[in-house]
C-alpha cells in the first residue's frame, strides 16, 4: 500500500502550530488532573473495583439447590480447556458415586490450576450440567504454585450455590411415579 | 577561618574549588537529578491524567501527623527508594559482553557531563569568592570539547553489551550526537560574536548590560535548544534508547547502579544543557531589576543571584521534561534531515547575517 | 477392508471364475457391483443395497447392521428410497422416451404418493435399481427413526461412557433434528444391571438393536442373552441374572452401539475422546489379536479389538483384552541394577559388553523369551552364534478354545523357533543348561524375560553363575539373583513385530513411554550386538526389521512396510 504524504503549508511544516497544539492538549490533561484532582486511574488495593454483572472471573464448581455436586465427571471442560487447567479424575468403576440420585457420577477429584486459567468461560459454556461458573473473583493469590491448584474441596467451597433444573431428579421422580418395572409375570 | 588566609593563594583556591565541586555535585546535581526524576513521573503522570508515584513511605513518616502522608502522596520518598533499589539490586554482567568496555561505559557516560557544569557560574560572588568552578577564558570550547566526549560512553555501552538492541543504540547515538554538535555548535558563534568574548562570566556581564541574548538571537537559541535535546538523548530524539524498537538502546544489557550511572548522566547532562541557555541566553544569575543585574557585594545578595539561577535552570528543565510527555519520537531519517539540512544551513546564515549587521553597525 | 498382500504358498485356484456384475444407479450415479458379495460368514450371497452404496462411497446409517453378524434389520435406520425399472403387463420394460427404462419409485400399495423406503441393509440388488441415499424423503424417514429411538433415551450422555464414540450421537448430528414431538413422561427402565462379570447393562439406553444377542449366539456360541418383555418396555437380559459370562463378552461392548452394554473394567475411567489410538498387538496368546491400545498421559487404560480377518476378525477375547494393567503396575523394573547398585545404562553396556566379548565359547548360555519381538530374537540369536551360547525358549502351553483363544500362550512362539532362539523342540535345550551350570561349563546366563527359578534352573543353580544378565519388565526370582538387571519395555512401549501360531508377521506400534530408565530392549541388543559382534546393524526398526528379513531365511522378501496394518504370512 502506498500512502500518499499530504502537502504541507509551510506553517505546517515549521511543526509550530503542530507544537502549540500539543503544548495545548498536555496542558489541558494537566491541569484538569493536577488542579481539578480528575484522575482516570483506581488506586488499587485501598479503592476496590466493582465488578459488572457477567463478568468472566475464577472459574468454580457449584452445588445445586439441595447442596449436592452438580459436576457428574464428564470430562468436557477438560477436554475444551484450552491452556489446559482442568484436571479431572473420573470416579471409576469403584468410585463413589454421585451425591444426586440417580446421576450414577461424580469426580473423584477436580483440579483447576488457576495460574493456568485464562478466565475464557469455555467450561461454563460446555457444561452439560450447569455445574461450573466463572464467578466474580478476579485477583488470586498465593504463596507457591501448588497454592494456585484448587481442589473440588476449595472449588465447591468458594463456587457457593447454583440454583438451576434439577435433571437428574426431575427424571427419578419421573420413573418413581411410573409402575415397577420390570412387570413381574 | 584565620587559618585559611594564612594560606597561599594556590592552597586557597584549590580548597575552595574542591569545596565548591563538592556543593555542587553532592548537594546541588544529584538531588536535583533525583527529584528531576521524580518530577518527571509526576508530570507524566498528571498529563496522562494519573496519579503518579504516591506510596514511598518510611518508617519516620507515621510520627508525622498532616505532613508525612502528604509528602507520602507527593512521592517525595520515591526518589530515596529509587537510590537505594539501584544500590540493593543484583548487579548482573551478561556472559557475552566485553567486561572491561561493559564497566567502563557507565563511567564514561556520566563522568563529561558533569564536567561541563565546571564552567558554569551559577551565581555573581559569595564573599571574595566567584560562583563558579573554573572562570575559563575558553569556557563554551571547554564545553563543546567535553560534551563530545559523552557520545564515547553511549557508543562503548553499545558496542561492549554485544547484543544488537545496544549495539543499534550506540551507532544511533554516535550519528546523532556528532550531528547535532555542529549545529549546537555553530548556533551559538553569533552570541560570542556579539560579545566579544568566550568567557561565560563575559557573556553574562555583557547581558546585564543589555538585553538578554534570547532576544538578540532568537534564531540561535531555538536551534540551541532542539540540539540540546538531541545531545542529551531527549525525547523527540531519544532514538539512542528507543524503547518501542530497541527495548532499552544502548542500555539494554545494564542493570543496577551501572544503569543507574546512565540515568544520571543523562539527567546530569539535561542539567548542564539547562545551565548552559540560562548562561547563554538568559542572563545567567541576573535579573534586569532591582540592582540585581550586578555582582553580589553581600551573602545575602550572592545566595540572591545562585536561586535567580537554579530558578531559571529548574523552569528550563521542566521545559524538556513536559516536551517528553508531548511529542512523539523522531523518525531517523527527518532527525537527521533536521541536523543536517535545516539547521546547519540556518545556523551557517545566523552567522553571515549577524556578521553583516555587526560590519554595517560598526562601520558608521 | 484391505486385503494384505500374502505369501500364501497354497495353489492359487486356476482361473477365477468371473465376477458376475450388476449395473445400478447410486444416488444418480451409475455404477457396476458384483452380484454376490460375502456375507458374514463369508459365504457369497447376493449383494445388498447398503453394501452397493457403500461400494459407491455413500454412507447408509445404521445401527443393528454390522458385517460379521447375520442380518437383522430391525433397527430400521438404514431405510432407503429407491426405484426398479417399471415392466409392462407385457413383462417388457417400460422405456422412456429417450429410451433409458422407466423407474418405478417403491411406494406406499395404498397411497401412491408416498415413498415407501426399504432397509437397505437386507434388501439385494436388481439389475437396474436407483438407490436415492441422499433423497428428501429418505432424509425424512431417517428423521423419524431417529425420533422413534430416542423418545425413550434418557440423554445421559454426560455420564455415558460411550459418548465420543456413540452412534446414536453421531448419526443426531448428522441425520437427526434438534427437536422432539413426544412430550410425555419416557419410560424409565432399570439402570446399571449387573449382565455378567464384566459387563454393566443400562436398559434406558438400549435401542434394541440386537447386535449383542447374535454376537453371543452366532458368534461366541453362547446363547446367553435375549430380549423380554414387550413394547417400549422391552429389555435385554441374560437368561440367568450374571450369566452373560463367556471369554467373549466385552465384544458386545465393542458392538454396542449406544451406552447400552459398557464395560466393568472401563467404566467411568476416562472418556474416550482423550484415548490415543495406537495400533497394536495382544500378547496373551500365541493368535496375536489386532488391538487398538487407549492410552492417555502414558497411562493404558484399554484395549479394542481391531479388524484383521486373517486373524481375529474383528473380535478378541475377555481375558486378552483386560490382560493390561500389569503395564500400568508400580511395581515394574525401571532401573538399571549393577550388583545391587542403580547404574546407568553406559556403565552397564560397557561391562555386559566387554564380560561377553571375553567370554570363553560355550560358556554362556542365551535363554530367551517366546514373548519377545522377532527383532530381539533375531539380535540374541546373532549373539549367541557369536558366542557359541546355548540357547532356548520356554514353552508355555495352556487351554484353547475353538474361536480365538490359541493353546500356544507365548506370543512369538514362531518368531523364536524361525530365528533359531528356541531349539527345534522348544524347552529341550533348558535342561542342558541347567546340567551345563552344574557342571561349571556355563559361567555366564544371559536371561530375556522369564523368571528361570520356575523352570528347572533353580536358586542354587543360578548361585553358580559368575554372572547373570537379566532383562525383564516386572520383578521376580530371576530378577532378584540378577547381577546386572536391565528394565525392559512392556510391547506398548516400543515397536517390534510377532510371528503368531499361523505364521503372519504382524507389527506393533509404541503408545506409551517406558517407564523409567527402561529402553526397548531392541535397542539395548543392537548396541550390544555391535558391541559383541563388531558387526554395524541398523539402528532403527525398521532398518533392523528388513536386515531380518534379508538375513533369517523364514521371513525372506518381508519389509517393514510392506507388513501395513495387518501383517504378512509367512511359511512355518
Amino acid at each position: 500500500m502506498i500512502v500518499k504524504r499530504a502537502n504541507l503549508s509551510f506553517w505546517e511544516r515549521l511543526y509550530l502550530p503542530a507544537l502549540l497544539s500539543g503544548l495545548q492538549v498536555t496542558w489541558r490533561h494537566f491541569s484538569r488532573t493536577f488542579f481539578a484532582g480528575k484522575k482516570v486511574t483506581m488506586e488499587y488495593p485501598e479503592q476496590k473495583w466493582v465488578v459488572p454483572e457477567g463478568y468472566r472471573g475464577a472459574p468454580y464448581l457449584v452445588r445445586d439447590q439441595s447442596g449436592d455436586t452438580k459436576c457428574v465427571s464428564c470430562q468436557l471442560c477438560e477436554f475444551v480447556c484450552p491452556p489446559k487447567a482442568i484436571k479431572i479424575i473420573p470416579p471409576g468403576s469403584s468410585g463413589k458415586p454421585a451425591e444426586r440420585a440417580n446421576a450414577e457420577k461424580m469426580p473423584a477429584e477436580f483440579e483447576i490450576n488457576m495460574l493456568r486459567c485464562i478466565f475464557c468461560g469455555f467450561c461454563q459454556e460446555v457444561c452439560p450440567e450447569e455445574a461450573i461458573f466463572l464467578q466474580r473473583d478476579y485477583s488470586l493469590t498465593g504463596l507457591s504454585r501448588g497454592e494456585m491448584i484448587y481442589d473440588k474441596e476449595k472449588l465447591l467451597a468458594l463456587g457457593g450455590t447454583h440454583a438451576g433444573v434439577q435433571k437428574w431428579k426431575h427424571k427419578l421422580d419421573e420413573a418413581k411415579e411410573q409402575e415397577t418395572f420390570p412387570v413381574k409375570g | 577561618m584565620d587559618w585559611i588566609n594564612q594560606l597561599n593563594p594556590t592552597m586557597q583556591f584549590a580548597i575552595f574549588s574542591m569545596l565548591k565541586v563538592c556543593v555542587v555535585i553532592f548537594l546541588a546535581v544529584m538531588p536535583i537529578v533525583a527529584y528531576a526524576v521524580l518530577v518527571e513521573r509526576k508530570v507524566s503522570a498528571f498529563i496522562q491524567d494519573r496519579v503518579g508515584p504516591n506510596r514511598a513511605a518510611p518508617f519516620f513518616v507515621k510520627y508525622l501527623p498532616v505532613v508525612g502522608p502528604f509528602l507520602v502522596r507527593l512521592g517525595i520518598f520515591h526518589p530515596l527508594a529509587d537510590g537505594l533499589k539501584s544500590f540493593l539490586k543484583e548487579d548482573f554482567t551478561p556472559a557475552h559482553v566485553r567486561k572491561v568496555y561493559f564497566w567502563l561505559a557507565p563511567a564514561i557516560a556520566v563522568v563529561p557531563a558533569m564536567l561541563a557544569l565546571a564552567v558554569i557560574p551559577f551565581g555573581s560572588t559569595l564573599g571574595a569568592q566567584k560562583m563558579v568552578i573554573a572562570d575559563l577564558n575558553v569556557g563554551i570550547l571547554y564545553t563543546f570539547g567535553i560534551v563530545s566526549l559523552g557520545v564515547y560512553g553511549l557508543v562503548l555501552a553499545g558496542y561492549a553489551s554485544n547484543s544488537k538492541f545496544s549495539f543499534l543504540g550506540g551507532i544511533r547515538s554516535s550519528a546523532q550526537m556528532i550531528s547535532y554538535e555542529i549545529a549546537m555548535g555553530m548556533s551559538v558563534i553569533p552570541l560570542f560574536m556579539l560579545v566579544g568574548d568566550l568567557n561565560l562570566s563575559k557573556v553574562i556581564a555583557y547581558q546585564a548590560d543589555g538585553a538578554w541574548l534570547v532576544f538578540k538571537q532568537p534564531i540561535a537559541f531555538v536551534i540551541f535548544l532542539v540540539s540540546a535535546f538531541a545531545e542529551t538523548n531527549r525525547l523527540p530524539f531519544d532514538l539512542p534508547e528507543a524503547e518501542t524498537e530497541l527495548v532499552g538502546g544502548y542500555h539494554t544489557e545494564y542493570s543496577s547502579m551501572k544503569f543507574a550511572l546512565f540515568f544520571i548522566g543523562e539527567y546530569t547532562a539535561m542539567i548542564a544543557a539547562s545551565a548552559m541557555m540560562v548562561v547563554l541566553f538568559f542572563g545567567g544569575w541576573t535579573l534586569p531589576f532591582a540592582g540585581l543585574d550586578q555582582p553580589a557585594t553581600t551573602l545575602v545578595m550572592g545566595f540572591a543571584h545562585i536561586g535567580i539561577f537554579v530558578t531559571k535552570m529548574l523552569v528550563l528543565m521542566v521545559v524538556f521534561i513536559w516536551v517528553r510527555w508531548m511529542l512523539p519520537r523522531f523518525r531517523y531519517d527527518q532527525l537527521m534531515d533536521l541536523g543536517w539540512r535545516r539547521f546547519v544551513p540556518l545556523a551557517l546564515a545566523n552567522i553571515v547575517v549577524t556578521a553583516v549587521v555587526l560590519w554595517a553597525l560598526h562601520a558608521k | 477392508m484391505s486385503t494384505p498382500a500374502t505369501t500364501d504358498i497354497k495353489p492359487a485356484p486356476a482361473a477365477p471364475p468371473p465376477i458376475e456384475k450388476i449395473k445400478i444407479k447410486v444416488d444418480g450415479r451409475e455404477i457396476e457391483v458384483p452380484k454376490m458379495m460375502p456375507d458374514w460368514q463369508g459365504k457369497p450371497q447376493p449383494t445388498t443395497m447398503l453394501q452397493a452404496c457403500q461400494l459407491a462411497a455413500q454412507e447408509v446409517p445404521h445401527y443393528c447392521y454390522h458385517p460379521k453378524l447375520p442380518i437383522a434389520g430391525n433397527c430400521r435406520m438404514c431405510l432407503v428410497e429407491f426405484g426398479t425399472p417399471a415392466m409392462g403387463p407385457d413383462r417388457k420394460p417400460v422405456l422412456n422416451e429417450d429410451g433409458s427404462s422407466k423407474i418405478a419409485k417403491s411406494v406406499l400399495p395404498y397411497e401412491p404418493g408416498t415413498p415407501r423406503g426399504a432397509i437397505a441393509c437386507a434388501t439385494p440388488i436388481s439389475p437396474g435399481m436407483e438407490i436415492y441415499p441422499n433423497s428428501p424423503a429418505t432424509k425424512q424417514m431417517r428423521e423419524a427413526v431417529l425420533e422413534s429411538l430416542l423418545i425413550n433415551h434418557p440423554l445421559d450422555c454426560p455420564i455415558c461412557d460411550q459418548a465420543g464414540e456413540c452412534k446414536l450421537q453421531e448419526y443426531s448430528v448428522e441425520h437427526g433434528q434438534s427437536q422432539s414431538h413426544f412430550v410425555e413422561a419416557k419410560v424409565h427402565k432399570p439402570k446399571a444391571v449387573d449382565l455378567g462379570p464384566r459387563i454393566v447393562l443400562d436398559d434406558e439406553r438400549c435401542i434394541l438393536c440386537t447386535r449383542c444377542i447374535r454376537f453371543t449366539k452366532d458368534i461366541a456360541g453362547d446363547d446367553a442373552l435375549g430380549i423380554v418383555n414387550r413394547g417400549s418396555y422391552s429389555t435385554i437380559a441374560a437368561w440367568k441374572e450374571g450369566a452373560f459370562d463367556n471369554n467373549y463378552t466385552l465384544n458386545t461392548v465393542d458392538l454396542c452401539p449406544v451406552g447400552a452394554l459398557t464395560s466393568k473394567d472401563f467404566r467411568f475411567q476416562m472418556r474416550v475422546w482423550f484415548m490415543k489410538e495406537t495400533k497394536s498387538l495382544c500378547t496373551s496368546c500365541g493368535t496375536g489379536c489386532n488391538v487398538i491400545v487407549g492410552s492417555r498421559e502414558e497411562k493404558v487404560y484399554r484395549y479394542e479389538p481391531r479388524q484383521n480377518d486373517a486373524v481375529n476378525s474383528t473380535w478378541m477375547c475377555d481375558s486378552g483384552r483386560l490382560n493390561y494393567k500389569w503395564i500400568n503396575r508400580d511395581d515394574r523394573l525401571k532401573d538399571v541394577v549393577v550388583r545391587g547398585q542403580k547404574s546407568t545404562w553406559a556403565a552397564a553396556l560397557k561391562e555386559i559388553s566387554e564380560k561377553l566379548a571375553k567370554a570363553a565359547s560355550g560358556s554362556v548360555a542365551v535363554l530367551a523369551s517366546a514373548r519377545q519381538t522377532n527383532e530381539e530374537l533375531y539380535l540374541l540369536s546373532k549373539l549367541a552364534k557369536k558366542l557359541g551360547a546355548v540357547t532356548d525358549s520356554v514353552p508355555r502351553v495352556g487351554e484353547g478354545d475353538k474361536l480365538l483363544v490359541s493353546a500356544d500362550k507365548n506370543s512369538n512362539t514362531n518368531g523364536a523357533k524361525l530365528t533359531g532362539i528356541a531349539s527345534a523342540e522348544m524347552g529341550s535345550n533348558l535342561k542342558k543348561i541347567a546340567d551345563g551350570i552344574r557342571s561349571g561349563a556355563i559361567k555366564t546366563l544371559v536371561v530375556f524375560g522369564e523368571d528361570v527359578t520356575k523352570h528347572g534352573i533353580g536358586a542354587d543353580l543360578l548361585a553358580k553363575l559368575e554372572t547373570i544378565i537379566v532383562s525383564d519388565i516386572l520383578p521376580n526370582a530371576t530378577t532378584a539373583t540378577a547381577h546386572i538387571l536391565l528394565p525392559g519395555c512392556a510391547h506398548a512401549e516400543k515397536r517390534g513385530s510377532f510371528t503368531n501360531v499361523k505364521g503372519r508377521v504382524q507389527k506393533f506400534m509404541k503408545a506409551v513411554e517406558p517407564k523409567g530408565d527402561a529402553r526397548s530392549e531392541w535397542e539395548v541388543l543392537h548396541e550390544l550386538v555391535h558391541n559383541v559382534t563388531g558387526q554395524n546393524g541398523f539402528s532403527s526398526i525398521e532398518g533392523l526389521f528388513n536386515q531380518m528379513a534379508k538375513e533369517v531365511p523364514a521371513f525372506a522378501g518381508l519389509e517393514w512396510a510392506k507388513l501395513g496394518d495387518t501383517g504378512v504370512t509367512v511359511p512355518i
